[in-house]
């Protein structure tokens, strides 16, 4: 893999709270190579998403962040301020949000505001401008970009939204693009095509995506690489196809487990026991540990990272081996006795 | 085969856009009034057997969330009937019998706006019960405990507020209060669609294991083709307010035969056979203030023809209970 062109190293979000403090994101390392498509994979609350706004400084009081470096092109992100942060930002790396609404003014038409985002880093015409914004929306897709333009967003449907939200973020052919569920609150068919469209534009732009999602299978349809989070920390990294394939940390295989349509219809699903923790309220050691089925008496002390082949790597005591892996069936069994 | 518990018999339900004030004074200053009509579901035909769980698949505004309400007596159908047992769930003047008011529940798929924020959960689950008369006042609280620890909760939770649980626990909540009534039919809109895998695992577990116990019927709505496989006997597929496609969901998985049914399993990503080349369906889901002429497919259809354009398919028999509505089964579309 060529010189990563975004490495984050041992980042640490925190929030201060009435109940203390809240580490959000607790020492998250990973890097996104030009042109790859990072998956980073969680449920609610296991700090992906504030991982992704640490990234682009998008944290407010009360939360600060407390540590580690988010390097993009070498540049560390977490020391620029104000001004540098914000030329920065939108330029070199650039966020799509879940509800594309977040990032469109519902009173502006669309030209106004991409022309407004492209004049905001590049001392450009208007017209130029325009007919850059234009090419934007052809790139992702959107049928007859220019009338397109002259519309509000409350003229598209859902689906177009987030392709005008991705066609602004990609305006200055940014590095990297934090991408924040960005077709959860979409049908199957349209993101489907938005998938695709993403697929291409990372493979002929090489524009880096770091995809966040709760969604296995969209992870394992598109990206590279995987990264599971739970409770503020990676739990494990991998190639995409290697982590589906033989999940090495017993949360990953928990979750892979659950998807029903990788089971018999009617059969048993395996269950993770248990919900996941309050991260003001974190068991000493392994967050994972009373959830899971491999725990012994080593989980209540921090565990390690442990390096496998192909630069893989799990958060855990007591991984699980490859060779016992016929993944989906073995971890199932286990899961079906531990619940 | 048992009977039909449930027919849906041509049903079809409009929602007519209000005019705006705006639109009034316009209209009495003479110009020319629009009344927009959302044909949300239309003729639409299906029957439940007792002990069984039918899927409707299908996204947004194809109506699937209008047919479970309908069926469940919240909405009147605009036309057709449905029966219940063989008596109407839907009054003339759109109040239900009280008696079916009980027997058919619905469980809704946020579990964070259907419980009463300000109710104990013991008081949501048993308010139903004691005022149907299945249970006495004062083995209400018992009932309660019962009802709850049927489905996993601890019985000891019941004079806690819906704040103080996590969102599987407060689905568990929701289904509890719709088994507190003793249902024979049981429609459950997207009932996991806002939870976590690993809690969605929990719930779909609950759910099969209820309907092993109590032999439960059902109708199961979701987007989720995967979850729908996995719990339901039978699935329909819906685009635009109508079926397009009913098959055992074996068969239908396995072969499916209506263009839209194959674009929908194609475009649906998988976990496990790695990074695929999408092959989406093209085109948007037309809105249904406006829907396409024909068979509502067509625009986006790679096998459209001109009859499709102009003549709504039948859905007809395409195997040993299946059916599908499209004209390539039937002559063509040319």
């Amino acid at each position: 893999m060529s010189e990563p062109v975004l490495r984050v190293k041992d980042l640490r979000t925190e929030f201060a709270v009435r109940a203390g403090i809240v580490k959000a994101v607790d020492g998250v390392t990973f890097e996104v190579g030009r042109g790859r498509i990072l998956g980073l994979v969680g449920e609610s609350g296991s700090g992906k998403s504030v991982t992704g706004y640490s990234i682009l400084g998008l944290i407010e009081l009360p939360g600060r962040i407390a540590g580690g470096e988010v390097l993009l092109n070498g540049v560390d992100l977490t020391k620029l301020k104000g001004e540098q942060i914000r030329r920065v930002r939108g330029a070199q790396i650039a966020m799509v949000f879940q509800d594309p609404m977040m990032t469109l003014n519902p009173v502006l038409k669309v030209s106004t505001q991409m022309i407004a985002a492209v004049r905001a880093h590049d001392n450009v015409s208007r017209k130029v401008a325009r007919s850059r914004a234009r090419d934007a929306l052809a790139t992702v897709g959107i049928p007859s970009p220019e009338e397109r333009l002259d519309a509000y967003p409350h003229q598209l449907s859902g689906g177009m939204r987030q392709r005008v939200a991705i066609a602004i973020a990609l305006l200055h052919k940014p590095a990297v693009i934090i991408a924040d569920e960005p077709t959860t609150a979409l049908d199957v068919s349209i993101q489907g095509q938005i998938l695709a469209e993403v697929r291409r534009l990372a493979d002929e732009t090489g524009t880096a995506f770091v995809w966040v999602t709760h969604d296995l299978a969209v992870v394992s349809s598109l990206a590279d690489d995987i990264c599971v989070m739970y409770a503020g920390r990676v739990v494990e990294t991998g190639a995409a196809a290697d982590v589906i394939a033989s999940p090495r940390h017993p949360y990953t295989a928990g979750l892979l487990a659950s998807v029903p349509a990788e089971h018999e219809p009617g059969e048993r699903l395996p269950q993770v026991p248990g919900s996941a923790p309050s991260l003001a309220n974190l068991p000493p050691g392994c967050a994972f540990a009373p959830r899971c089925f491999k725990a012994g008496p080593a989980c209540n002390t921090t565990p390690p990272v442990q390096h496998f082949e192909d630069g893989r790597t799990a958060l855990c005591h007591y991984p699980i081996e490859p060779d016992s892996c016929q993944p989906l069936s073995s971890t199932s069994t286990t899961y079906q006795n531990a619940s | 085969m048992s009977a039909a518990l449930l027919d849906i018999d041509h049903v079809s339900k409009r929602f007519i856009k209000r005019p705006s004030i705006g639109e009034r004074i316009a209209g009495l200053l003479g110009a020319g009034r629009t009344t927009e009509i959302v044909r949300a579901v239309s003729d639409v035909s299906l029957t439940v057997r007792k002990g069984e769980v039918v899927g409707l698949v299908g996204e947004s505004g194809c109506g699937k969330s209008t047919l479970g309400r309908i069926v469940a007596g919240i909405y009147t159908p605009s036309d057709g009937k449905v029966l219940f047992d063989k008596g109407p769930v839907a009054r003339e003047k759109g109040r239900r019998t009280d008696k079916l008011t009980t027997r058919i529940q619905m469980v809704h798929q946020d579990p964070f706006s259907s419980l009463n924020p300000r109710m104990r959960i013991g008081d949501t689950v048993g308010e139903g019960p004691v005022a149907h008369r299945i249970v006495r006042a004062r083995d209400a609280d018992a009932y309660v405990a019962n009802t709850l620890e049927r489905v996993g909760l601890d019985p000891s939770y019941r004079r806690r507020f819906p704040h103080q649980f996590s969102g599987g626990q407060r689905q568990r909540i929701a289904i509890a209060r719709a088994l507190a009534m003793k249902p024979d039919l049981l429609v459950l809109d997207e009932p996991v669609a806002s939870l976590d895998v690993s809690i969605q695992a929990q719930v779909l577990n609950l759910f099969m294991d209820l309907r092993r116990d109590l032999d439960l019927t059902a109708i199961f709505i979701s987007h989720d083709l995967g979850v729908v496989r996995h719990v339901s006997d039978r699935v329909a597929i819906m685009y635009l307010g109508r079926i397009v496609e009913l098959a055992p969901t074996p068969e239908l998985y396995a072969a499916p035969n209506h263009p839209y049914t194959r674009a929908l399993f194609e475009s649906v990503p998988r976990v496990g056979v790695g990074r695929k080349n999408f092959r989406p369906i093209a085109g948007e889901i037309p809105s249904p203030l406006h829907p396409p002429a024909g068979c509502h497919f067509h625009p986006r259809c790679p096998f459209a023809g001109p009859r499709c354009r102009h003549e709504v398919p039948a859905l007809l028999p395409v195997g040993e209970g299946r059916l599908s509505a499209c004209h390539l089964n039937t002559g063509g579309t040319g």
